[in-house]
């Protein structure tokens, strides 16, 4: 078989045209400006001090030793481990099913169902966990863990039904039939042949649930007793409260914070392209 | 369970179970509830029970005493022109901005990978960090302020946070990448051979633009600008960390939080928290008007 060399890419791109330069410049504008902000952040929780210079004068850890104190960040670092993990655990056991059946099946009422679950992520946070917070109040539920593990299941629930939707659309439906044809009941389909090829998705699902929870400032603030505060929310009363608190101290916990999510992000990105982590709902949404 | 539906019955005496399952109601159906009940218990009526507390003010003076006070008190309406003054500039000028990017981003690419990786950050790291990271950079000491002295295009440092400034760039940098990432997913689903086609009738770039690939897109556009709008709009830590909390940027979810934590009147916490999501879903549901009046057909070329 003779070579055939692979299609040259087409050399237009690589003449930029003037608007496509403007457009680049914005993106790279952009960029650089997150990056600095990012690392002016992480350049203070190192530095001993900084006032109106380009670089700090002098360098130290302290600060990260001085958060972790005074911070209490050992009890907020458990209460976020131990909340993540049960919102991770509840939304994927909830979700999944439900997800398995908006994937194979029509039935009256998918649509409304459908809606039910797109509510959630419609709604900003802030406007039912204020309602929310007043209802676990009303069964004494707020203030506490579970409290936050509760709330934070909502947007977790639809979240992990649409990322998960897609992938169970992928796996051939003949393969169950086999399965079935060869005299697997409804369970063992289940856990030996869907569970298995559903990993992936599971394991995408779970890492972006993970991620949200990180980062759900809201509904936890709005439901955390002092002893529940995830870092996010820690991080915020420690802002609030400065003054009295260095920067640098606040910085080392903004750095700390930023390390808990980049390493879920880093593992969810070898499963998933970023632009579809933000647009698993459109189709549903534009059904 | 399929082994008692596998013996064939004739159709005259299909048990109600038969005929459920024929419209496509069968037991498989029950897998949705754990998923429904979990979001009517914990959503649903959350949401309601808070809708019938608004309508029990403390003081008494009738249903509507709430809502009442809210709207004759200029300095809690205030906070919805507030509120929509940063939103909705916000996300127009999020989306606006991400139209042409996606439209080039599109082709494929150099560092298209490396590109959605670093938008993705923002969106990962929160309007928390971002408001602290602003604090920082933005500050009268920080990055930004010294670049534009060190080349003398300001002889003073720019008073950054604190302010309406601030609050509208943690919109901007949490929004963009955001907005950007959803018009991107949306039009790499254009089939590049519509604009080809339009191509050979004659359409000169400008023509293909206007006339074929941005009608394809504006589906995803809106729902990107109603998402943006979403997050835009609840814009609470940023306003109160490089905002302005007591007057321009009291965003009306400020409001709601004084009344149910300061205040600890839940029921006009709830009224707050009612009127802001009437008002979102009022501009959600114009978009979505708009949106239905759109082309929304095929988005690839050849056989569909």
């Amino acid at each position: 078989m003779s070579h055939v060399p692979p299609p040259a890419p087409p050399r237009r791109q690589l003449t930029f045209s003037v608007s496509s330069w403007i457009l680049v410049g914005v993106v790279a504008f952009f960029l650089l400006n997150l990056a600095a902000l990012i690392f002016s952040v992480l350049l203070n929780s190192f530095a001993s001090s900084w006032f109106a210079t380009t670089l700090p004068s002098g360098w130290t850890t302290r600060w990260y030793a001085f958060a972790m104190d005074s911070f209490r960040m050992g009890r907020v670092l458990t209460a976020t481990a131990q909340i993540s993990a049960a919102v991770v655990a509840v939304s994927l056991a909830v979700g999944t099913p439900a997800a398995y059946l908006i994937a194979r099946r029509d039935f009256p009422g998918k649509r409304a169902l459908l809606l039910l679950f797109l509510l959630p992520m419609l709604v900003p946070p802030i406007t039912y966990g204020i309602p929310l917070a007043t209802a676990l109040y009303k069964f004494g539920l707020a203030g506490s863990r579970g409290g936050v593990i509760l709330a934070n299941i909502v947007p977790a629930v639809p979240f992990v039904i649409f990322v998960l939707v897609p992938f169970i659309e992928q796996i051939d439906e003949n393969v169950e039939r086999a399965a079935r044809m060869c005299g697997a009941t409804t369970w063992r389909v289940f856990t030996r042949v869907l569970a298995p090829l559903t990993v992936p998705g599971l394991l995408a699902a779970g890492l972006l649930v993970l991620i949200r929870v990180l980062g759900m400032f809201e509904l936890t603030f709005l439901t955390a007793g002092p002893g529940d505060q995830t870092l996010v929310v820690a991080l915020y009363y420690t802002v609030f409260a400065a003054g009295i608190r260095p920067g640098q101290a606040i910085d080392a916990m903004a750095v700390i914070y930023m390390l808990t999510t980049f390493v879920p992000l880093l593992i969810a990105l070898r499963f998933i392209d970023p632009t579809q982590m933000v647009v698993r709902m459109k189709r549903e949404a534009g059904a | 369970m399929s082994r008692a539906v596998a013996a064939d019955r004739p159709a005259a005496g299909r048990s109600l179970r038969h005929r459920l399952a024929a419209v496509g109601l069968d037991r498989v159906v029950l897998l949705a509830i754990p998923a429904a009940a979990t979001i009517g218990l914990l959503f649903v009526y959350p949401f309601l029970y808070g809708l019938g507390l608004s309508f029990q003010p403390l003081d008494g003076g009738g249903v509507f005493a709430n809502y009442r006070a809210f709207f004759n008190d200029a300095y809690q309406a205030s906070t919805i022109a507030k509120t929509l003054r940063l939103a909705l500039p916000a996300a127009l000028l999020n989306v606006a901005v991400s139209v042409p990017i996606a439209h080039k981003m599109r082709r494929p690419m150099r560092f298209k990978r490396l590109i959605t990786t670093a938008l993705i950050l923002p969106v990962t790291l929160g309007t928390v960090l971002v408001a602290e990271g602003l604090i920082r950079y933005f500050g009268p000491q920080g990055w930004f302020n010294q670049a534009l002295l060190g080349l003398g295009l300001i002889d003073a440092p720019l008073r950054l946070t604190n302010n309406y400034v601030g609050v509208f760039a943690s919109l901007v940098i949490t929004g963009f990448p955001l907005a950007l990432l959803i018009v991107l997913g949306h039009a790499s689903g254009i089939d590049p051979d519509v604009e080809k086609a339009a191509a050979t009738l004659g359409a000169g770039p400008t023509q293909r633009f206007w006339k074929v690939t941005f009608p394809l897109m504006l589906p995803g556009v809106s729902i990107a600008f109603m998402l943006a709008f979403v997050a835009a709009f609840a814009v609470f830590p940023s306003a109160v960390m490089v905002g302005n909390p007591s007057g321009e940027t009291r965003v009306i979810s400020i409001a709601a939080y004084q009344a149910a934590y300061e205040q600890f009147d839940y029921p006009m916490a709830s009224t707050i928290a009612m009127v802001m999501a009437a008002v979102e879903l009022a501009v959600i549901g114009v978009i979505l008007g708009l949106r239905s009046r759109l082309y929304r057909g095929a988005t690839s070329g050849g056989k569909g």
